[in-house]
């Protein structure tokens, strides 16, 4: 689920808020993405993705949190992992042109 | 980035075509509808671009190039269906979807290549698909309405004239006439926690029932598919090349003997008899360094979990589970009457999910590759059907005094409403519809108390559930899950077989003469019969 905002990272676009098909996040008064509905959250980390500043993080567990910290998410590096692994950068999608799943599909048979 | 809602202004829209849902399906039938030159609003319960089952997952399509050899692959994938397709409706699918496929290409769709240097058009990697069908069809010039909930359909009496709903945020309503809808809403997770699962409720279900729709394949949820426990990653792919052990670290094994390999193969069955048993841990370590390279590259979403709890899924033993998806890896759901995706109701239509499998891939999984080629398909012909329709129709003003909501369970209760545990309703569905020993493996006496039970929950639902503001959307969806589940349960106690994934212990026998179609009717009264040969979906096409 859906567990962290870094108030840091984030620009405060909106995107989020907008792009979440579960539509899990409100904006405080500053403009924050606030998650208001976690429960909602179906864990399918497309907002990370769609962060232009790697400012979510979507831990894995889908039933509940995980309790996991801003600090250990930072210290881990684990910000954006999910991005720099498809070849999505700053919001914009990428790296579908590199996708190797057509060897999978080859293989798996 | 796109038009937010065009209903800060006016809660009263007007359109050639509605389509309901932005997930492939209704892309591409928005697309075709605006090509044929409609007036489409597109109205998403979530955002399009990210929502349903395609956008966080990577599709591989059903991609069979013209010639000669296409007749041989639509029959060959035909003989896995236990007879219930039909040739007919496969190769112009798959006709349709190559086309589609190319115009990707010709749009600038960045697929990959291959080792011969050809453009490999049969995966689509989700989130970059819809992003991408989200812009082309926004130049189409479709009016993107999201987080617009449907709620709805409207009638005026001959022909449904459109539908009504709610904005998310704030729980206003809002309502569109229409010369032609198109459902493409999906199917239904039952509220299972997977990829792209919240939105998908059944929605379209209900709504084509209750404007007189029927239903087909309804038995064929019988579809689980692995993942690491507790997660939301429904992708078996990598589990082909996984190693299965008891909770103590020993192998299973089936019954030859051999450990339990390749989890997306026969071994699956014994895989769901050890879960019900107990715990299961696997492991991918069949997959030599090549493949865990393309599967960590070509498969990301499925190794967070693994990354985000810090184990490695190629060394280390971890704990899965088989994840219900009801009919969105099953096969049921909207009857079709024509060629067009008319499901029989004038102005109605339905692609994708929201539409019956049955016709493509019959008692067994659309997923992996017919679903994604017939979501192309389906929509791009409702589109079609749905703007002729339309253009055939008089304008959409004059009959709108006319129009009048078809919406009951969770909306208009036939009883007085009262307050409805909302949360105990969906426990109760979920466990008829979501145990293994409940709905991967069937038996006759469990499906008829199940049914009983399910009806009981649905008078509580249609007689007194009412939402109000914005928690109308959740109560509507409480009804579609309840109301289909009761469907699925109706059509499994009726097939008195094992067919593809309707497994049935007590009947674990597939009978020759139950080679037929089962149609599911009724909301209130709920009717299964089997289809009348002559009777074939496509042939009756207007
Ligand atoms: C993990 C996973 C992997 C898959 N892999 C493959 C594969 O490799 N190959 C393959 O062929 N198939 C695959 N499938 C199946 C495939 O994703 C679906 O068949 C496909 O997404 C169906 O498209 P659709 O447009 O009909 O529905 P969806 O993509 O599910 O979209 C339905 C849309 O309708 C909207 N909606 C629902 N109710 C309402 C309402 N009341 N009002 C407004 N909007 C509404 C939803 O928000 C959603 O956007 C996979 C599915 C999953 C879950
Ligand atoms: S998308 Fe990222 S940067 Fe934008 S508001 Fe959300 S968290 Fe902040
Ligand atoms: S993981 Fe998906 S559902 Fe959850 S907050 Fe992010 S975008 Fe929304």
């Amino acid at each position: 689920m859906i567990e962290i905002v870094s108030e840091q990272r984030c620009i405060r676009c909106d995107i989020c808020e907008r792009v979440c098909p579960a539509f899990v996040f409100d904006r405080d008064d500053e403009g924050l993405p606030v998650i208001a509905r976690q429960d909602d959250c179906q864990t399918c980390y497309l907002c990370e993705i769609y962060c232009p500043t790697d400012a979510l993080f979507v831990a894995e567990r889908a039933d509940g949190p995980t309790g996991i910290t801003l600090a250990e998410v930072e210290a881990r590096g684990l910000f954006g992992t999910y991005a720099r692994a498809l070849g999505w950068s700053r919001g914009r999608a990428g790296g579908t042109e590199a996708d190797p799943t057509h060897r999978l599909r080859v293989a798996q048979v | 980035m796109a038009v937010r809602s065009a209903s800060t202004g006016s809660d009263r829209l007007q359109a050639d075509v509605l389509v309901i849902g932005g997930g492939p399906a209704g892309a591409w039938a928005a697309f075709s509808a605006a090509q044929a030159g409609a007036k489409v609003v597109l109205a998403d319960k979530g955002y399009f671009g990210t929502s349903g089952a395609t956008a966080p997952s990577n599709t591989g399509t059903w991609c069979v190039p013209p010639g000669e050899g296409r007749a041989h692959v639509v029959e060959r994938r035909w003989q896995r269906t236990g007879g219930l397709a039909e040739p007919r409706w496969m190769t112009r699918c798959v006709d349709r979807a190559y086309e589609s496929l190319l115009r990707l290409v010709e749009w600038g769709y960045p697929f990959p290549t291959d080792d011969t240097g050809q453009l490999y058009i049969a995966n689509l990697r989700g989130p970059d698909y819809m992003r991408f069908m989200r812009r082309q069809v926004q130049k189409a010039g479709v009016v993107i309405l999201d987080h617009h909930p449907v709620l709805e359909l409207l009638s005026d009496g001959e022909a449904v004239t459109g539908a009504a709903g709610i904005v998310r945020a704030t729980g206003a309503d809002w309502t569109i006439d229409a010369g032609a809808v198109v459902l493409a809403t999906g199917g239904v997770a039952f509220f299972e926690r997977i990829l792209g699962g919240t939105g998908l409720t059944g929605d379209g279900y209900l709504m084509a029932v209750e404007a007189g729709a029927s239903l087909s394949g309804m038995e064929f949820t019988g579809k689980y598919s692995l993942a690491p426990m507790n997660s939301s990653l429904n992708k078996g792919l990598p589990f082909r090349w996984a190693s299965f052990f008891g909770p103590d670290g020993r192998p299973l094994l089936d019954r030859d003997g051999h450990p339990l390999q390749n989890g997306i193969g026969a071994a699956e069955k014994d895989v769901a008899r050890a879960l019900i048993r107990g715990p299961v841990l696997a492991r991918l370590d069949l997959a030599d360094e090549a493949l865990q390279d393309w599967l960590l590259k070509g498969q990301p979403n499925c190794f967070l979990p693994y990354q985000r709890a810090g184990i490695d899924p190629f060394r280390d033993l971890f704990e899965v589970t088989l994840k219900a998806e009801g009919t969105v890896r099953g096969s049921g759901g909207i009857r079709l009457a024509t060629d067009d995706c008319g499901v029989g109701v004038p102005g109605l239509y339905a692609a994708g999910d929201a539409a019956t499998r049955e016709l493509m891939a019959g008692a067994s999984s659309g997923g992996g590759a017919i679903n994604a080629s017939w979501a192309i398909a389906s929509g791009w012909w409702s589109g079609h059907g749905a703007a002729q329709h339309a253009r055939r129709r008089c304008a959409a003003a004059a009959f709108r005094h006319q129009s009048k909501p078809l919406g009951r369970a969770g909306l208009r209760p036939s009883a007085a409403a009262r307050p409805v545990d909302q949360a105990a309703v969906v426990e109760a569905v979920r466990s008829e519809v979501i145990p293994l020993d409940r709905n991967y493996f069937r038996n006759g006496p469990h499906l008829d108390a199940a049914l009983a039970r399910l009806d009981g929950v649905w008078d509580e639902v249609s007689g007194h559930l009412v939402g109000e503001g914005r928690d109308r959307l959740r109560a509507r969806e409480v009804a579609a899950v309840t109301a289909s589940a009761r469907w699925s349960v109706a059509a499994a106690a009726a097939r008195g077989e094992s067919r593809g994934m309707h497994r049935r212990t007590d009947r674990p026998e597939t009978d020759p003469a139950s080679a037929r179609r089962l149609i599911v009717d009724g909301l209130d009264v709920v009717a299964v019969r089997p289809e009348a040969e002559a009777v074939i979906a496509g042939e009756r096409a207007s």
